[in-house]
């Protein structure tokens, strides 16, 4: 399996802020890569590292093979839908199309062209005084036309209302099956990650939670409800995610690959949402434990 | 990217063009009739009409102005308006290297800014020749091209004030990454530049002449008295011979050669000062002889006036060496630029 991202030990750190810390990961090529986390992770600033307008303060990333932004050949492999998708208000979608043309060797202007033709976007209307979703989508076009191997999107339907948000996801999953581009997006909403994303990474807190195969996490992640017990007592190869307790009973959510095999639980399958939740839950209460760390 | 450079600089470009267009149009209309009058009249400063002379001054004040405008609202937008609009995320994520993306903004603007600068220079340059240094047989004059009102606002250095007030205006955004604080910052700094240059640097660009010469009354160019009562020291200045000539110091030297004040006897020599009442209304000379003799007995005394000054044929030189020093400033800043844009803003 190839990456197209691959982190070692990352880090970034502003003056006094640590923004990201430690962060190793492999996202595989080939997948709609969903990022998740609360506000102020360090979504931001990781996909920022990996499109390279940022530079680590320690460890390596390497996207596609080579350093993010180090020359124009790498910087043609990956578009990037930045957060709030800036375009220049001052000028038109059909100068956008040719601002992508003029920078982009790669530059696919029929795929440009026929998007914007179907997005019923006017070539003449300056993008200052286009709708966020079509603004939206405009990015999203530059990014997709570019013809990149990884198309990054940070972001990208945050500020969107329920439908734009729907209409723009669904745009950029067509566009994935056409072009076969690998994709990573963050979103602090799990709902909207959960219809096109296969693959996961949780970070919180600057740290990566959890990473790997959205199925496969689905299968490995149980809820366990049962009387009150303590968490000392379970079987090793069950890694306690978060925990909740009340005098008489406690829930507990566990990542096992083993059945769980104890009658006194009552065992429940979660959902993609609850599985996020559960991390980043699992974190604010306790300290470090084994779990914690990233897995997979 | 030179595409996305000009369709994003165009308005700006244009506005200046038009006011640089504008009054070289004005230049034009009327520069014929000086040079005509130039070669007419030995005293073209008694033919000129207030007109003249008011749009003399004004091509030395558009001439300072436009690099300060140019700094302001060309370079220190350049990079801070793509930060502050969060542009810099789509233009730095194409298939464009930051180093080429700056490079092309930064050069594009600063070869306009030069050469809006330079065709305004060259307008009021050869409309102001006839004037510079127009003297009047019986009054006023206007200043020579080599004083520091006229120098920057002649020839080439103005090419490199707009340089460096593009490179610098650029520079600043990029560090505040803010279009507002930068283009107050420019401003001040372009400003106090264009003070401090002639003040400290530019005497000393090109090596200067000096001249010690006794008194005479053909030489004296004015004495200055103190305001502090009687017993105060006086000072005297006198003329290089050429008017052209930029003095930068004019001092009384005793017989060993230290720099003094004029001896206290000299006071006699000069007409009594008017009664009270009778307001600022002008004072009856001394008459010539007394001025004679006073002269007579300085250069007697072993005073002389120890002269320094730039020579009015040093004009080219200083042109070259000022303007080789702000193409060497900007050259310094842009590499500070490229380094904060490829570096700190990662």
């Amino acid at each position: 399996m190839t990456a197209v991202v691959r982190a070692t030990g990352l880090g970034k750190r502003y003056r006094r802020r640590r923004a990201l810390s430690d962060c190793t990961l492999e996202i595989p090529a080939g997948h709609v890569t969903g990022l998740v986390g609360p506000n102020g992770a360090g979504k931001t600033t990781l996909l920022s590292l990996a499109v390279g307008l940022l530079a680590p303060t320690s460890g390596t990333i390497e996207v596609c093979g080579g350093r993010p932004a180090a020359d124009a050949e790498q910087l043609a492999k990956v578009g990037f839908v930045a957060q709030d998708t800036p375009t220049y208000p001052g000028l038109t979608v059909a100068e956008h199309l040719r601002l992508g043309a003029r920078l982009n060797p790669g530059w696919d202007d029929a795929v440009a062209s026929s998007r914007v033709r179907r997005l019923g976007l006017d070539p003449e209307q300056r993008a200052g005084r286009l709708s966020g979703g079509q603004r939206a989508q405009l990015a999203l076009t530059l990014g997709l036309a570019k013809r990149p191997e990884l198309l990054i999107l940070d972001e990208p339907v945050a500020s969107l209302d329920p439908l734009a948000r729907r209409e723009f996801l669904q745009v950029l999953m067509e566009a994935v099956a056409e072009h076969e581009v690998s994709v990573l997006l963050s979103s602090h909403v799990v709902s909207d990650l959960e219809r096109v994303c296969d693959h996961l990474v949780v970070l919180v807190d600057s740290k990566v939670r959890v990473e790997g195969d959205v199925e496969s996490l689905l299968e490995s992640h149980l809820r366990l409800t049962g009387p009150r017990r303590d968490l000392a007592t379970l079987p090793a190869d069950q890694h306690v995610v978060s925990a909740s307790h009340t005098d008489r009973q406690s829930t507990l959510v566990v990542r096992t690959d083993a059945p769980v095999l104890d009658p006194s639980w009552t065992v429940g399958r979660l959902g993609l949402e609850d599985l996020v939740l559960a991390y980043m839950e699992g974190t604010r209460a306790e300290a470090p434990s084994p779990v914690m760390e990233v897995l997979g | 990217m030179i595409w996305l450079t000009w369709r994003q600089f165009r308005l700006q470009a244009a506005a200046v063009a038009a006011v640089a267009v504008a009054f070289a149009l004005v230049l034009a209309a009327t520069g014929r009739r000086l040079a005509d009058l130039a070669t007419t009249y030995r005293d073209v400063f008694d033919h000129l009409t207030a007109n003249d002379r008011h749009l003399f001054y004004a091509g030395i004040v558009v001439i300072a102005v436009a690099p300060v405008i140019i700094g302001v609202f060309w370079g220190a937008p350049l990079v801070a308006r793509e930060l502050e609009a969060g542009t810099h995320r789509l233009a730095w994520t194409q298939s464009v290297t930051r180093t080429r993306w700056l490079a092309t903004k930064l050069g594009v603007t600063t070869l306009a800014a030069a050469a809006a600068v330079g065709l305004l220079t060259l307008a009021v340059t050869w409309w102001s020749q006839p004037l510079d240094g127009a003297l009047s047989s019986t009054h006023g004059s206007l200043p020579s091209r080599l004083t520091p009102v006229s120098f920057a606002m002649r020839g080439i250095v103005p090419v490199g004030y707009a340089v460096f007030a593009v490179v610098l205006g650029a520079t600043l955004g990029a560090v505040f990454r803010r279009s507002l604080p930068a283009m107050a910052v420019t401003l001040a700094v372009v400003t106090f530049v264009q003070i401090a240059v002639p003040t400290w640097i530019r005497p000393h660009l090109v090596s200067t002449a000096e001249q010690t010469v006794t008194f005479s009354r053909e030489k004296l160019d004015g004495i200055s008295i103190s305001d502090n009562g009687p017993g105060s020291p006086l000072k005297l200045t006198v003329r290089t011979g050429n008017p052209g000539n930029w003095v930068l110091s004019n001092q009384t030297v005793d017989a060993s050669g230290r720099a003094v004040n004029l001896p206290s006897w000299f006071a006699s020599c000069l007409p009594p000062p008017p009664p009270p009442g009778s307001g600022n209304g002008p004072v009856k000379a001394q008459g010539p002889d007394t001025m004679d003799a006073c002269f007579t007995r300085l250069n007697a005394e072993g005073y002389r006036q120890h002269l320094v000054y730039q020579p009015a044929n040093h004009f080219w030189p200083l042109q070259w060496a000022e303007l080789a020093l702000y193409l060497v400033v900007s050259a310094l800043l842009a590499g500070c630029c490229f380094w904060w844009v490829r570096r700190r803003l990662s």
